[in-house]
């Protein structure tokens, strides 16, 4: 195992992260107040609420999701994508560096970077509602499987993106329209029972209802179904990442 | 001297259907500084993107001082820097820091001082710390060779080292190149620059459509291949070639007053004293002559053209 270059790798990409510390970390501080004011503040208050918890606690662990999916993706596809685009890919495929690290570099720190994210954006949280954090391990358990596993789907699409508007496609029509119908900010069990039946099919209702159970252990299904599924995309995203690069798909002619 | 890098029937086709590569075979020599000539599109950096792992191979096996450099890639890999064609390079970083980098992804301990050497050996040490955005071409391209340096690799692949970069620079990076050799690095370019080959190489390789048309020490290839040319001054414009000369393939210059006559190096000998004798006997009288020697330039038009 090439460590040294894993690590280059990471601290490379975090560099990048720490080189627009402004832009990565005001950018979801700024959405997540302006959700609590819109959601909390504004219609939270008239909601009553939901099994035993306020809505602004309820939306929480919803508002951290969202957070880990987008910012997961959009670090792990931009850090791929950008050695394809301006060239600079030739230094890592001509390196003694096997697929598997290349994986570890740069899924490793665009999945740090969506978790310290996410710990921001619980921290800002705590400003606006009372916080609790009934499972803390599972908690930190969740947003590291989520992170890691959203970081290889991101890394996916910074494989196959031929362009930059590429890169937004995938995020802008399906992750944010799968978040915002996968229970982050309402219970699924509020839906008809059609709907209730519609949103299984969605992945992110298990990321959601997981990482909330770890806050409240209020959750629309088992927190072991949870786990299980979250891990199930955890092993199908590793599998098309590695087949990408056994293949050497959109790598190598 | 044994092959460092052994390439046999290596054959690659793109998913286009275009063939890019077919059954090359090609030695390289420990030590040695090869060139491979060929026109745009021949096959040049395709042959060193599969030797170093950036491009899939069709058929074939390349192995890199004994390592199969797909099924042993770590050890085959860290034998070989590459300098690319095109300026690739993280435009935010700083000198140093990409250079540094470099050398990790080849999991080599960090060495300052060796970072050091090249940067003062490329004249980079000044702008060490200088973004790579506020580089001029020509430096770039010396950073190029620095990071594919900072592992300390036993075979050096430059890619059209020279291409758009200045004549003075240009010598510089031949007087580097030359120095590593004597280091004994393997220095491998592909160039379209025959000033360059005929210059820098022990060897000449000749790439065309795909296909290794020959692979020759420089001065045998100069000597088996090179022509000569004699040139006379006339005394007295002529009109045409006396027949009598015609068994002598001579060329009449525009004006009438030079004759030119080209003849391979390793024919018969007294072709010349024979063509004076004649050009007496038909009384051509000259002023002056002189002869040329032909260049790599031209052998390699001349293979082309075949």
């Amino acid at each position: 195992m090439n460590w040294r270059a894993v690590w280059a790798i990471f601290s490379y990409e975090m560099k990048r992260f720490f080189r627009t510390l402004g832009q990565s970390l005001f950018s979801p501080v700024i959405s997540t107040v302006l959700y609590f004011v819109v959601f909390g503040a504004a219609i939270g208050s008239r909601i009553q609420e939901i099994e035993g918890v306020s809505y602004g606690a309820f939306i929480v662990p919803g508002l951290i999701i969202l957070s880990l999916l987008t910012q997961s993706i959009s670090n792990a596809s931009f850090g791929i994508y950008f050695p394809r685009f301006s060239g600079t890919i030739y230094e890592f495929l001509a390196a003694p560096v096997s697929a598997a690290e290349m994986i570890f570099g740069f899924v490793g720190a665009a999945a740090a970077k969506s978790i310290l994210i996410g710990l921001i954006i619980l921290a800002t949280s705590a400003l606006f509602v009372p916080l609790s954090i009934a499972h803390p391990f599972w908690m930190i358990g969740f947003m590291v499987l989520t992170a890691v596993t959203f970081s290889l789907f991101g890394f996916m699409i910074g494989l196959w993106a031929d362009g930059f508007e590429k890169l937004q496609i995938i995020p802008l029509l399906v992750i944010t329209p799968l978040t915002f119908l996968g229970g982050s900010f309402y219970s699924i069990n509020v839906l008809p029972p059609v709907w209730q039946t519609v949103s299984l099919f969605n992945p992110v209702v298990y990321l959601v209802s997981g990482f909330r159970w770890s806050f409240n252990e209020v959750a629309d299904v088992s927190v072991m179904v949870s786990l299980g599924m979250t891990l199930f995309f955890l092993v199908t995203c590793m599998a098309i990442v590695a087949w990408m690069f056994r293949t050497g798909y959109r790598l190598k002619n | 001297m044994s092959a460092i890098v052994a390439v046999k029937n290596l054959s690659k086709t793109y998913k286009s259907g275009f063939n890019a590569l077919s059954d090359v075979n090609l030695d390289i020599e420990r030590g040695e500084i090869l060139a491979l000539l060929g026109p745009n599109g021949a096959g040049k950096t395709t042959l060193i993107s599969i030797i170093c792992g950036i491009v899939n191979k069709t058929g074939g096996t390349i192995t890199v001082d004994g390592h199969d450099n797909v099924s042993d890639f770590r050890a085959a890999r860290s034998l070989i820097g590459l300098v690319p064609q095109e300026l690739h390079l993280s435009i935010f970083e700083t000198v140093w820091d990409t250079v540094s980098f470099s050398r990790s992804l080849y999991g080599r301990a960090a060495n300052p001082a060796h970072i050091e050497k090249l940067l003062r050996l490329l004249s980079l040490w000044e702008k060490k710390n200088s973004k790579i955005m506020t580089l001029s071409g020509g430096m770039k391209r010396r950073v190029l060779i620095a990071k594919a340096l900072a592992h300390e690799p036993r075979i050096l692949f430059l890619d059209e080292p020279t291409a758009g970069v200045d004549v003075e620079l240009r010598k510089e990076m031949w007087n580097v190149v030359r120095d590593l050799r004597d280091g004994g690095v393997t220095v491998i370019l592909t160039t379209h620059y025959i000033e360059e080959a005929e210059e820098m190489a022990d060897r000449v390789g000749v790439i065309n459509k795909g296909r290794i048309i020959l692979v020759e020490d420089k001065k045998t290839l100069m000597r088996k291949l090179g022509r000569k040319r004699l040139i006379l001054q006339l005394a007295r414009p002529l009109p045409v070639i006396p027949p009598s000369l015609d068994g002598f393939k001579l060329e009449l210059g525009t004006d009438g007053t030079s004759l030119s006559y080209t003849f391979d190096t390793h024919d018969s000998r007294d072709d010349v004293p024979r063509l004076l004798a004649a050009l007496a006997a038909a009384k051509v009288d000259f002023t002056d002559l002189h002869t040329e020697q032909s260049s790599l330039e031209d052998i390699f038009m001349g293979l082309l053209s075949t």
